[in-house]
């Protein structure tokens, strides 16, 4: 028998296919695998109604909220081009019983599929064409729904109600131009609440609620681009200041290949943050099946012919049975032992930090055949779970060679036909690289199978809806209201001298605006405003809690205030740290609070000389910085609001000049 | 042949189209003001305007162009779409009944169509097996297609090819029959074939669906399956309506084809028992009965097929204050028979009393049911009810109103005497005149209630 260990190969593997971190990756590294990415970002529109019907939108429920339940079950259908789509049947094979939780306050009967659509939301159409006006796309002459299916239950219906608005438009990154493929509005789904074995519960009130999706071309080469990507899509939709904020109401899908891969998707990124990362891994992950791909390609002369062997375990196979088998035994599952022929090292070689290839098969009997996990264990476990010579007897149990790998797996009898056909399904897979999936991510930067990927197979036209034709005049109409382009706000910005530190705060929460507004209204220096809403504000934003009744045009009543009252903005700062609190607060009471006092520069700079000749008696320090700092400190309460503390320490460095 | 090539297309779509020189299922290459778009042209549905081409973009989706922002067009290639549904042969078992299944149109056989963008009936029965395997494990399917109508288009010509075709169907060792019809009039045929198909030996089932079959939440296999269940391995030897009992996938209703109704525009469990409880539920495991008493299944073949309606019979839904004319002119153009629906119980005003007296003088049966849609004609309580009884107006207890207007045709059908017709209205020939309601026979609870929403909420609807 050879010497083989799972955790020395997985190392090996890793090393082999040339994995590095994140942190260590270099643009040279994501040439050498073709790393290649392109988003599809979701944003919810802040409008009243939801998109199909005219239930509120926004307005959500704990899980155990509900007036109703419906049971559903999703069969797939033809599309319009006459095929069924590869995902439609696999969740078929899935058999889910779908329940459906309904809340009277934020859903009707057309959530549950039981009353036709009514006519698109007016508002979150022109906040759509405003957004796909920004990406510079083509706008359609006419919006036509359609019915994208999905079959995992998250819609009742069994499909998304959804619609182009526009094909072909660019945005501009600081280095590069992405190209825009497309932008559609369409409803949003359900929020699930959980999905164990064949029972998948979902809550209806984020469903229907209107969302854009704007999808780019695989245009990302790296995953810092990538990221900057998302971000600025971010910032473009929210400078419009009509989409939601807030947990779950922006969700990325990132694609991503590496050369000779294929299309993955990983799916409801929630932070721009985890896409380095997650993109990263994903790229390897393709990279180091392809490297499988060609071990198994030397291996096997013909794949096709490729099976597995196996045999059930029962009880009264005493020398077979471990922990984890006699558990099963006990739950009424049945064990099957199975033989992968010509396996050996596969099942231990890397795919992810911390996972192998083994975990491919594991995902898959979890998600195709609903069995959860520990679902098997397998001949290369990184921490084996059964002894070596326990495997050995399996090994001879199956006929088993030392080129072969074994997995032991379990389920429900019902089950258990889909999951050996899972299990050889996978690895026939592997044998031609990367399937097309979608995947679901992880916090720690690694996803797992969710489905297999979608195609275009799965549209058809919405018979319940006629056409809207988009016409000249109202995409006129939208135009005069649109906001400026975030490449241009950001030159500006760099224009003005903001600090870059500010940026991601100023677009991200649209401040852009309310800088121009108050440089423009109150002749404020808009570097000073960005600086102060940047910096200043966004700290007091972080540590304290705001009042319900708070918001940023507070920020702009504040700086009329202070311009009319000819206070210096240095007032701002704790005036906001009062108002943040009680919104309603009137200023004048705010600087009474303050003790604030009106008065000159002379007064405020009266006491420079004797506080100095008190500094230099007392020789607190030798250092004359610290002079002026300490006569700052005595002085600046009283100097806010009426003089710039910049200021203030120009005069009192030049009385110190003076005295010496 | 412009048909074929420019599907749907007219006006100036359409000569933008022949003026490029593009087809319908071509990829087009669009420059347009609005920018350039490439696609596949799909046919466009012929109720829409004619100032637009829809595309099928790569990415799936459709898109429209208006054609007035059309500065060239080029066909880049052709591909037509072919519809392809697995069909299979029915895998035929001995152990298994015999079913046979009628396809009359209606939306439990559909498909997709371009020419209207709508769902119209164009799956054959065959191919509603490959797209419903399961019906195998149920019984052995034979499939007649009878006609393809929308359910709104199905009247008394079809209900006697139906009765007809049951007839000869029994006669041919069915053990079941199914009938798969659109949901609008399917209680009305479910009546007709009550009265023109008796002393049935086996069950006949209509079934519909809700949800057309296109989309994944279809009802149309479920309801499908229960009705095979139904038909092959049921007890129950009447004709009985096959729908969803809750919204939820759970479990289907088996209701009495003379008592049951279309109660909702869409929801799928909108069939309901009027004035009694259904006959049975029906699973996919099996058949549980409501009603103890029913027509039991039979080995003999002795059906009796009643093929028989008049047309000049028509119903007239009261409202306050309506005038005499109204009678008078139905009469007038030779009606021979009126269902009147009129309020509360069995009531019309003063004013049409004389049309009444003209009608029964000139042979017109007139009869009452009723706009509450539960409970009983009850023409004794006032005296407005017995004067019209004087005039020659026949009260039909709890009959539903379609029921009324399909059993006076077919009473029509087989005698002009105003006695005979009365006499055969009022025996009841499976219940459409029931002797008592059953407390649970009206239930229409409100929302909002305490004890209701807590039932809601545990049970599923």
């Amino acid at each position: 028998m050879k010497r083989f260990s799972p955790k020395r190969n997985y190392e090996s593997t890793r090393k082999l296919i040339g994995y590095v971190s994140l942190q260590d990756a270099t643009e040279e590294d994501y040439r050498r695998i073709g790393f290649k990415s392109g988003l599809e970002v979701h944003q919810q529109l802040d409008t009243e109604s939801k998109l199909f019907c005219r239930c509120p939108a926004g307005i959500y429920h704990d899980n155990h909220d509900y007036d109703a339940e419906v049971i559903r079950h999703m069969r797939p259908t033809l599309s319009e081009l006459g095929e069924y789509d590869g995902t439609a049947l696999m969740e078929f094979k899935t058999r889910k019983e779908i329940i459906y939780h309904i809340n009277n306050e934020n859903a009707c009967t057309y959530e549950v599929d039981d009353t036709p659509p009514f006519p698109i939301d007016r508002e979150a159409l022109d906040i759509a064409l405003e957004i796909a006006l920004l990406c510079k796309l083509n706008i359609v002459g006419e919006v036509h729904i359609i019915r994208k299916q999905y079959l995992d239950g998250s819609i009742p219906t069994g499909f998304q109600r959804s619609a182009i608005l526009g094909v072909e438009g660019e945005i501009e990154l600081t280095n590069k131009r992405v190209r825009i493929m497309q932008l559609s509005i369409e409803e949003d789904s359900c929020r699930e609440i959980s999905d164990i074995g064949h029972t998948r519960i979902f809550k209806t009130d984020r469903l229907g609620m209107p969302l854009i999706e704007t999808v780019t071309h695989t245009d990302m080469f790296t995953p810092w681009e990538l990221k900057e990507a998302a971000e600025y899509i971010r910032y473009l939709n929210r400078s419009t200041g009509k989409v939601r904020t807030g947990i779950g109401s922006g969700r990325e899908d990132v694609n991503v290949s590496c050369e000779g891969g294929s299309r993955v998707e990983i799916k409801g990124v929630a932070h721009n943050r985890w896409i380095p990362k997650l993109s990263h891994n994903e790229a390897f992950r393709q990279y180091a099946l392809l490297h499988i791909r060609n071990i198994l390609n030397v291996r096997f002369n013909d794949p096709a012919e490729w099976k597995i062997e196996y045999r059930e375990i029962s009880g009264n196979d005493t020398a077979l049975l471990s922990e984890p088998v006699k558990k099963a035994l006990d739950n009424d599952m049945q064990v099957f032992a199975l033989n992968l022929p010509g396996f050996y090292s596969i099942l231990s070689h890397f795919t992810q930090p911390g996972k192998i290839f083994a975990d491919e098969i594991s995902d898959r009997l979890k998600v195709i055949a609903c069995i959860e996990k520990p679902n098997m264990i397998h001949s290369e476990e990184l921490e084996p779970l059964i002894s070596r010579d326990k495997w050995k007897k399996v090994s001879a149990f199956l006929g088993a060679s030392d080129n072969d790998a074994q997995i032991i797996l379990w389920g429900p009898p019902a089950d258990i036909p889909t999951a050996l056909e899972t299990v050889e399904e996978r690895i026939h897979l592997a044998f031609s690289g990367v399937p097309n999936e979608t995947r679901k991510s992880f916090p720690d930067g690694t996803t797992m199978f969710e489905r297999v990927l979608p195609g275009k197979d799965r549209m058809y036209p919405d018979t319940d809806s006629a056409p809207i034709p988009l016409q000249d005049e109202q995409i006129e109409e939208i135009k005069p209201r649109l906001p400026g382009f975030v490449s241009e706000r950001i030159k500006q910005m760099q224009k003005w001298g903001i600090p870059e530190d500010t940026y991601d705060y100023i677009l991200s929460k649209n401040l852009y605006p309310l800088i121009v507004s108050i440089s423009n209204d109150f002749g404020f220096d808009p570097r000073v405003i960005g600086i102060f809403l940047g910096h200043r504000f966004k700290n007091i934003e972080g540590t304290m809690k705001a009042h319900k009744d708070f918001n940023y045009d507070i920020i702009y009543k504040l700086l009329g205030f202070i311009n009319s009252k000819g206070l210096q903005i240095d007032m701002a700062a704790p005036m906001i740290k009062v108002l943040i609190e009680h919104p309603k607060m009137r200023y004048e009471s705010i600087l009474t609070i303050l003790n604030y006092k009106n008065v000159g520069a002379d007064e405020i700079l009266a006491p420079v000389d004797f506080l100095y000749k008190k500094f230099m008696e007392e020789r607190l320090s030798d250092d004359p910085g610290s002079a002026v700092n300490w006569i700052m400190g005595q002085l600046r309460n009283h100097a806010t609001g009426n003089l710039r503390l910049s200021e203030l320490r120009r005069k009192i460095e030049q009385r110190i000049l003076a005295n010496d | 042949m412009t048909d074929q090539i420019f599907q749907g297309y007219r006006g100036i779509a359409l000569s933008t189209l022949k003026k490029y020189n593009v087809r319908v299922w071509g990829q087009a290459y669009i420059e347009t003001t609005r920018g350039v778009f490439r696609g596949t042209v799909l046919p466009r549905s012929e109720n829409d305007d004619d100032r637009h081409l829809v595309l099928k973009i790569e990415t799936g989706y459709n898109i429209g162009i208006n054609v007035s922002t059309i500065t060239s067009m080029k066909e880049t290639g052709y591909q037509k779409a072919i519809y392809k549904i697995p069909e299979k042969e029915f895998p035929y078992s001995d152990d298994k009944p015999t079913v046979k299944l009628f396809g009359t149109g209606g939306t439990i056989a559909s498909r997709l169509d371009y020419r209207t963008g709508a769902v119209i009936p164009a799956f054959s029965p065959g191919e509603l097996y490959g797209a419903v395997p399961e019906l195998a494990d149920i019984c052995n399917i034979n499939t007649e297609k009878l006609f393809a109508v929308f359910s709104e288009n199905m009247g008394p010509d079809q209900y006697i090819t139906l009765a007809k075709a049951i007839g000869k169907e029994i006669e041919n060792g069915a053990d079941g029959i199914i009938i798969g019809h659109g949901t609008d009039t399917l209680h009305h045929t479910a009546a007709a074939l009550s009265f023109m198909v008796q002393n049935l030996p086996i069950p006949v089932i209509l079934v519909g669906s809700q949800r057309s079959s296109d989309r994944p939440s279809s009802d149309a296999a479920l309801n499908l399956i229960h009705a095979s269940y139904a038909a092959g391995h049921g007890d129950i030897a009447e004709v009985l309506v096959c729908m969803f009992g809750p919204t939820s996938d759970e479990y289907g209703f088996l209701h009495r084809g003379t008592r049951v109704r279309k109660m909702h525009s869409s929801y799928r469990s909108t069939f309901r028992t009027i004035g009694d409880t259904p006959v049975a539920t029906v699973t996919r495991e099996g058949i549980e009965h409501i009603k103890k008493k029913y027509n039991p299944r039979r080995k003999d073949r002795k059906v009796k097929i009643m093929p028989f309606f008049n047309e000049l019979v028509t119903m007239l839904y009261y409202y306050p204050h309506m005038k005499p004319e109204m009678l008078d002119s139905l009469v007038e153009m030779g009606y021979k028979g009126i269902i009147i629906v009129g309020t509360g119980l069995g009531h019309v005003n003063r004013e049409l009393y004389p049309a009444l007296e003209r009608a029964k003088e000139k042979g017109v049966s007139v009869f009452m049911t009723l706009q509450t849609i539960w409970g009983y004609v009850h023409m004794m309580v006032y005296e407005t009810g017995r004067d019209m009884m004087a005039k020659g107006v026949v009260p039909l207890g709890n009959m539903l109103p379609e029921v009324a207007w399909v059993k006076l045709g077919w009473a029509l059908g087989q005698t002009d005497d105003p006695d005979e017709v009365k006499e055969i209205m009022l025996k009841p020939v499976n219940d459409e005149i029931t002797e008592r309601e059953p407390y649970n026979g009206y239930l229409v609870y409100q929302g909002g209630v305490k004890e209701v929403e807590e039932f809601i909420r545990q049970f599923r609807k």
